[in-house]
């Protein structure tokens, strides 16, 4: 435990109030490190999307403390005005379904991200198709997602997670729209982003299939930590 | 890369359609805004041409358009020798039913005197009306082409010249004739009714009358103090024309015009609420990329600047098709569609003020999209 980027601690989210109220999250803890790749697993309603929705700064918590990359961002309340800016420069996401603009073909899909921090589209467009290269798809750069399949274009959401270099990468069952075969891939190539940009990456999923690609298994059940598993040596 | 303009081409065909539609929408509107400038502009097309300076009608009344005026025609000689006044002439005006090659026909008649205030402005084609009788000058308008003949009454004309943008404040094509032509089909009686009112001895036969006798002063003469000095005979009125033109558009044509001028506010404001619906509807279908671009970073400026850019090229379009439309289809319309720069870019500013205020509501909407609403299936 040398370097955190992701620091909940007793983290609760409650909606509703009184006698409707729900609660989804009850004081979890979880620290992700640098380089790590964590798999939060459990039934539907046990809290993981809201857990990665709190993390992602998406929804307030109710109670506990939350740290992006050393820095709390919420402690009782937000601590980082602005929060958009925050998960355009620490935060990749990937989805379920990719989630790629169907009106941008690959490549701008990836330089989007750049561009909307400012960077120029010749800057954003060559790194775009680096990442891309690097990823393997580099050849489909000026397809439109309509015409990848289901793993070029959950690569090219890769690629957009990790253009702006985020510290933290959320992904929401990335692996549910592919085979065994592609699903392994994708989580191979993960790893290798973990490894290589010493990021921390947090995966919600139900997919069996994969659950030997991470370092830790988190299971979670109404609302809290049930048990964590460590990838086998 | 701009968003809005990716995310058109994508769906380039429904745009296009969609902005086809609203051209539409958008032609019916500015054909109402060329009507509308047109009833003004029909109204005014006559006296604006025969460049008078004051009209001299029968006392009492506000003739020669708005009432009926009848005055002796030897009236033109007292006016031509008034000080201020440069010339005079003296004209009749009758609507007429009459027979062209094409069917029947419905015309404004003016009689006037060759070589005297009165007559068209400018001929388009062949020449004026000379010394020969039944001669007419007759206006694009009436399909009358240059030879043609028609009959008018007990006699048949034929048409010498043509003019072109003159027609009555009715919309009816205007005929021009000698004032001895038009006298007589105006006042002369058919030989049986001239025999019996000679018989009643109530006259008949005399002609000599006129509608209105216009006149053209010498440059700084003052028309009201003309036009006073007129008066003093009394059984004259004068307008000058000014007087002439307010009465044209704020009383012959003024429910005409103002009707038109309320259909064109509704059909803007339907534009305005159909625009503002599609504007909504385009962002809603963007419901879920509005939720990623906030998901991952997007400033609120970058989803307005979507919307609103989207909105603009929409109205943009659609305009530009409209424009098109009206210009290409606006000699089929039976009436004069006056549209000039001025009212187009008016109306562009319109449609842009619309498409601003339409999309008002799309970008509240698309403010309030959470960006979570981009995580699940």
């Amino acid at each position: 435990m040398t370097n955190p980027l992701v620091q909940v601690e007793k983290l609760s989210k409650t909606f509703g109030a009184g006698d409707t109220a729900v609660r989804a999250l009850v004081e979890v803890d979880l620290v992700v490190e640098a380089g790590e790749v964590v798999g939060l697993k459990g039934p539907s309603g046990s809290g993981k999307s809201t857990l990665l929705n709190l993390i992602a700064c998406i929804q307030e918590p109710t109670g506990g403390k939350l740290s992006i990359g050393g820095e709390t961002v919420w402690d009782g309340q937000w601590r980082v005005a602005d929060l958009r800016r925050l998960r355009r420069e620490r935060i990749g996401f990937i989805f379920q379904f990719h989630n790629l603009l169907p009106f941008l073909n690959a490549i701008d899909n990836v330089a989007l991200a750049m561009t909307l921090d400012g960077v120029d589209s010749a800057t954003a467009r060559q790194r775009a198709g680096a990442l891309l290269d690097y990823l393997q798809v580099g050849k489909r750069a000026s397809a439109m997602p309509a015409r990848l399949s289901g793993g070029e274009a959950q690569r090219v959401a890769i690629a957009r997670a990790l253009v702006n270099r985020p510290k933290v990468i959320l992904a929401d069952e990335p692996t549910a729209a592919l085979d065994s075969e592609r699903a392994r891939v994708v989580m191979d190539l993960l790893r290798q982003v973990a490894r290589d940009q010493q990021a921390a990456i947090l995966v919600v999923t139900h997919d069996e299939k994969i659950f030997d690609r991470f370092d830790r298994m988190v299971a979670l059940r109404d609302g809290r930590i049930e048990g964590e598993q460590l990838r086998a040596a | 890369m701009n968003l809005a303009l990716a995310d058109i081409r994508h769906k380039l065909g429904r745009f296009m359609l969609t902005c086809l539609g609203l051209g539409l929408l958008m032609a019916v509107a500015l054909s109402m805004v060329g009507i509308y400038q047109g009833v003004v502009s029909e109204a005014l097309a006559l006296s604006r041409s025969l460049r008078a300076d004051l009209w001299v009608v029968e006392s009492g009344t506000s003739g020669p358009f708005a009432e009926a005026s009848r005055i002796p025609g030897d009236v033109r000689e007292m006016m031509a020798r008034l000080p201020g006044v440069a010339a005079a002439g003296a004209i009749t005006l009758r609507t007429a039913e009459a027979q062209a090659p094409q069917g029947t026909l419905r015309v404004q008649v003016i009689g006037y005197e060759p070589g005297r205030p009165g007559g068209p402005s400018a001929i388009a084609t062949g020449r004026g009306v000379g010394g020969t009788r039944f001669e007419i000058v007759a206006d694009a308008r009436s399909g009358l082409p240059l030879g043609a003949t028609l009959l008018l009454g007990r006699h048949r004309y034929h048409v010498v010249g043509t003019t072109r943008g003159l027609v009555s404040s009715g919309g009816d094509p205007l005929i021009f004739m000698q004032l001895r032509d038009s006298q007589d089909l105006q006042f002369r009686l058919a030989p049986a009714a001239a025999r019996r009112a000679l018989a009643a001895a109530a006259g008949g036969g005399g002609t000599d009358t006129v509608n209105a006798i216009i006149a053209q002063l010498h440059p700084g003469a003052d028309p009201a103090l003309v036009a006073e000095t007129t008066r003093r005979w009394k059984h004259l009125a004068a307008l000058t024309d000014q007087q002439q033109s307010d009465l044209l558009t704020l009383s012959v044509v003024n429910r005409a015009r103002v009707q038109l001028g309320m259909f064109t506010v509704v059909l803007l404001f339907v534009s305005a609420v159909i625009i503002a619906l599609i504007i909504y509807t385009m962002t809603m279908d963007k419901l879920r990329e509005i939720a990623t671009l906030k998901l991952i970073g997007a400033p609120d400026r970058t989803i307005i600047g979507l919307v609103l850019q989207q909105a603009l090229m929409l109205g943009g379009v659609a305009y530009v098709a409209a424009v098109a439309i009206v210009f290409a289809a606006r000699d089929v319309f039976p009436r004069t569609v006056a549209l000039g720069p001025a009212e187009v870019a008016v109306m562009a500013v319109v449609i842009a003020l619309i498409c601003l205020v339409g999309s008002m509501v799309s970008i509240r909407a698309a403010l309030r999209i959470e960006p979570q609403q981009a995580l699940g299936g």
